[in-house]
C-alpha cells in the first residue's frame, strides 16, 4: 500500500477552483515530484494534503487512514511536515528556536534530531543563536527543511526549495535532499526548477492548470519532448 | 525591559530627528528640552516632593502598563486593537469590589471586608480577590474573543475593529447595570501611611501593594513567553500562522492563551486601581483604557517591553503634569507627549513588534 495515496481531489481559493481533480500516489522511500508552471496548482496540492487547505472533494489517504479534513496541526503527529513555499521560517526566533518549534508535539528527547540536521546542515550550526531573519536565503531554506525534519517525518512536503537561491547551492540543496531520502524519508517535491527535480526524483507528475496531465518515472519525463519543450526549457 | 533602554531610545530618537530636522521637529525637541528643564528645576528646588511625584508616577503607571501589556498582546497576535479591553479592567475592578463586600454570586459567603476587619482577613480577602478577579476577566477576555472575533477571523480587519467597539459598549452597558452610574467606593483596605520615616518622601503601603503585585506579574509574563512552550507557541503564531500550524501548534487555542493573559493582567490591574484609588465606575474602563492604549503606542503596539515602558511613562508624566502644570492640563500633557513621539518615532519608543516576536530589549 502506498504511503500517500490522494484521489480526485478538488480544492478552491474562495470561489475560484484551484485543483480539478488531482490524483496521485507516493510510496514510501520515493521522491516524487510535482512539476508545472506557476498557477499550475503545485503548491495547492502540498497545501491540501497537508490540510490548509482542506479539499472540497476527494480523499487523502496517508498510511492507510483518510486525512483530509484533518487541521493541519494534526498533521505533524500524523508523520506529515513540510518546508513551505516562501520558507516561512519564524524569522524575529533563533535558529535552536526555530527547530525546537520543529518538534513542537513531541516531548521526548530532540537533541539526537538536531544533532542530525547540524550534520546534514553544518551552516545551521554555526548560526545556532543567530535570529532566523537575519540569515541569507539559502541558510533561511536549510532552516525551513531542517525544522521540518525536527519531527521526524514520514513524508517530508518541499516546497520550491531551489527558490531564490544560487545555481551552486541548488545543486548543494538537492544532494542533500537526496541525502534525507536514503535516510529513509519519503519526499514529496514541488519545484519550479523541473530539470533538478527530474535528476533526484523516483517519478513525477506534471501539473496543468489544476489537474494532472501527465505522469510517469522521471527518467522517462525527462525524455519527453512535451516535457522538455515546456519544462526543461530546450527547444 | 529597564526604563533605561526607553531613555537611550529617546534620546537617540530625538538625535536622529534632529539630524535630518525640519523646523517642526526643532521646534517639537526645544518643547521638550524646556519641560525637562522646568521639571529639574523643580526637583532642585524640592527634592523630596519631586521624588514622591515621582514613585505616585510609577504606581500609577504600573497599572497602566499592566492594562497595555493586554493591548500588545493581543495586537501582536492578531494584529487588533482590542477596544473592550479597558472595559474588561472595569469588570475586573467590580469583581474584585463584589469578592471584597462579600456578595459574590449574592451568595453572602462572608461579611464585607473593611478597614477595620484583621489583618489576616484583610490579606486573604485582597488575594482571594485578585485571583478571583484576574480568572474572570481572563476567562471572560476568552469568551469575547470566541464569541465576537473568531467568527471574523477571515473577515476584513475593520469588521473586527468595530465588533471589539462594540463589546466595549456593551460591557460598559453591563458595568452599569451591575453597580449603577454612580461613582461605587472601594474599602479602604491597604493603609495611606508613609513607610519611609519622615515626611520628606512619601511612599505609601498603597504604593508598595501596586509594585508588589505588579512585578511579580511582569516577571513571570515574561518568563512564560520567553521560556514555556505555550509562550514559545505564542511568539510562532505572531510571526506566521501557517508555518505555527505546520508544526503542530493549534493556532486557535493558543490565541485564546493570549486573551486569556490579557485578560488575567487586566483583572489584577482592575483590582489594584480600585483598592488604590478607593473608588470605581462603570466608565472606568474607557479613560484608563485609553490611556493604556496610548501607553502602548507610545512603546510600540506588539511590543510586550515597550508596553511596559510606555505605561511606566504615562504615569509619570501624569503626575508630574499633575502636581506642576496643574490637573486639568494633564492629559493634554500626555496626549502632547504621544504626539512629539510618534512624529519622530512612529513605531513608538521601542519599535515595532519584537518583544511578542521574540526580540526585543528584554532579550538581547
Amino acid at each position: 500500500m502506498a504511503l500517500l495515496e490522494v484521489e480526485n481531489i478538488h480544492s478552491f481559493y474562495g470561489h475560484i477552483q484551484a485543483l480539478r481533480g488531482v490524483s496521485l500516489t507516493v510510496e514510501e522511500g520515493e521522491v516524487v515530484t510535482l512539476i508545472g508552471s506557476n498557477g499550475a496548482g503545485k503548491t495547492t496540492t502540498l497545501r491540501s494534503i497537508h490540510g490548509v487547505l482542506p479539499p472540497k472533494q476527494g480523499r487523502v489517504v496517508f498510511d492507510g487512514e483518510e486525512i483530509q479534513g484533518t487541521p493541519a496541526h494534526d498533521m505533524i503527529s500524523k508523520g506529515i511536515a513540510q518546508s513551505p513555499e516562501g520558507r516561512k521560517i519564524f524569522s524575529r526566533m533563533t535558529v535552536r528556536e526555530n527547530l525546537e518549534m520543529g518538534a513542537y508535539h513531541r516531548t521526548d528527547d530532540i537533541r539526537e534530531d538536531m544533532d542530525r540536521v547540524f550534520d546534514l546542515f553544518p551552516r545551521l550550526k554555526e548560526r545556532i543563536k543567530q535570529e532566523a531573519g537575519t540569515m541569507s536565503g539559502g541558510e533561511q531554506q536549510m532552516l525551513a527543511i531542517g525544522r521540518a525534519l525536527m519531527s521526524r517525518p514520514k513524508l517530508l512536503l518541499l516546497d520550491e526549495p531551489s527558490m531564490g537561491l544560487a545555481p551552486v547551492l541548488v545543486e548543494r540543496i538537492f544532494q542533500i535532499i537526496q541525502e534525507i531520502n536514503k535516510q529513509g524519508t519519503t519526499i514529496l517535491l514541488v519545484e519550479q526548477n523541473a530539470n533538478v527535480a527530474l535528476e533526484i526524483a523516483t517519478r513525477g507528475y506534471v501539473l496543468e492548470t489544476g489537474a494532472v496531465v501527465n505522469s510517469a518515472p522521471a527518467e522517462k519525463l525527462r525524455q519527453d519532448p512535451k516535457v522538455r519543450e515546456a519544462y526543461l526549457g530546450e527547444i | 525591559m529597564t526604563t533605561g533602554d526607553a531613555t537611550k531610545t529617546l534620546s537617540g530618537a530625538l538625535l536622529e530627528g534632529l539630524r535630518h530636522s525640519s523646523w517642526q521637529s526643532r521646534l517639537a525637541v526645544a518643547v521638550v528640552a524646556l519641560m525637562l528643564a522646568l521639571l529639574l528645576v523643580q526637583a532642585v528646588q524640592d527634592p523630596g516632593q519631586f521624588t514622591s511625584q515621582l514613585l505616585i508616577g510609577l504606581t500609577n503607571g504600573a497599572i497602566i502598563a499592566l492594562i497595555a501589556l493586554g493591548y500588545t498582546l493581543v495586537y501582536g497576535i492578531i494584529e487588533l486593537i482590542n477596544f473592550a479591553h479597558g472595559d474588561n479592567f472595569m469588570i475586573g475592578s467590580f469583581v474584585g469590589l463584589t469578592v471584597l463586600s462579600g456578595t459574590l454570586f449574592g451568595l453572602g459567603l462572608f461579611a464585607p471586608i473593611s478597614g477595620d476587619s484583621g489583618t489576616i482577613i484583610k490579606v486573604a480577602g485582597v488575594l482571594i480577590a485578585l485571583v478571583v478577579a484576574m480568572a474572570a476577566c481572563g476567562l471572560l477576555n476568552v469568551g469575547i474573543e470566541r464569541i465576537a472575533y473568531k467568527p471574523l477571523r477571515n473577515s476584513p480587519r475593520l469588521a473586527v475593529l468595530i465588533t471589539a467597539i462594540g463589546m466595549s459598549f456593551i460591557l460598559q452597558n453591563v458595568g452599569l447595570v451591575w453597580k449603577g452610574p454612580a461613582q461605587v467606593p472601594f474599602p479602604d483596605l491597604i493603609s495611606s501611611a508613609n513607610i519611609l520615616p519622615g515626611d520628606a518622601i512619601v511612599f505609601r503601603w498603597k504604593d508598595l501593594f501596586v509594585l508588589a503585585v505588579t512585578i511579580p506579574l511582569l516577571v513571570g509574563l515574561s518568563y512564560f513567553i520567553k521560556n514555556t512552550k505555550q509562550g514559545k507557541a505564542m511568539r510562532a503564531v505572531a510571526q506566521d500562522k501557517e508555518a505555527a500550524a505546520m508544526v503542530g501548534i493549534n493556532v486557535n487555542r493558543t490565541i485564546s492563551v493570549t486573551f486569556l493573559l490579557g485578560g488575567i493582567l487586566a483583572g489584577a490591574s482592575g483590582v489594584m486601581y480600585g483598592l488604590f484609588n478607593g473608588i470605581t465606575v462603570f466608565n472606568v474602563g474607557f479613560t484608563q483604557g485609553l490611556y493604556a492604549f496610548t501607553a502602548a503606542v507610545l512603546g510600540g503596539i506588539g511590543n510586550l517591553s515597550g508596553a511596559v515602558v510606555g505605561g511606566l511613562l504615562i504615569g509619570i508624566i501624569g503626575s508630574m503634569a499633575d502636581q506642576y502644570v496643574g490637573v486639568r492640563w494633564t492629559s493634554i500633557v500626555i496626549f502632547a507627549v504621544l504626539v512629539l513621539v510618534l512624529v519622530f518615532r512612529p513605531t513608538g519608543l521601542l519599535g515595532d513588534r519584537s518583544a511578542t516576536q521574540g526580540g526585543g530589549s528584554g532579550r538581547a
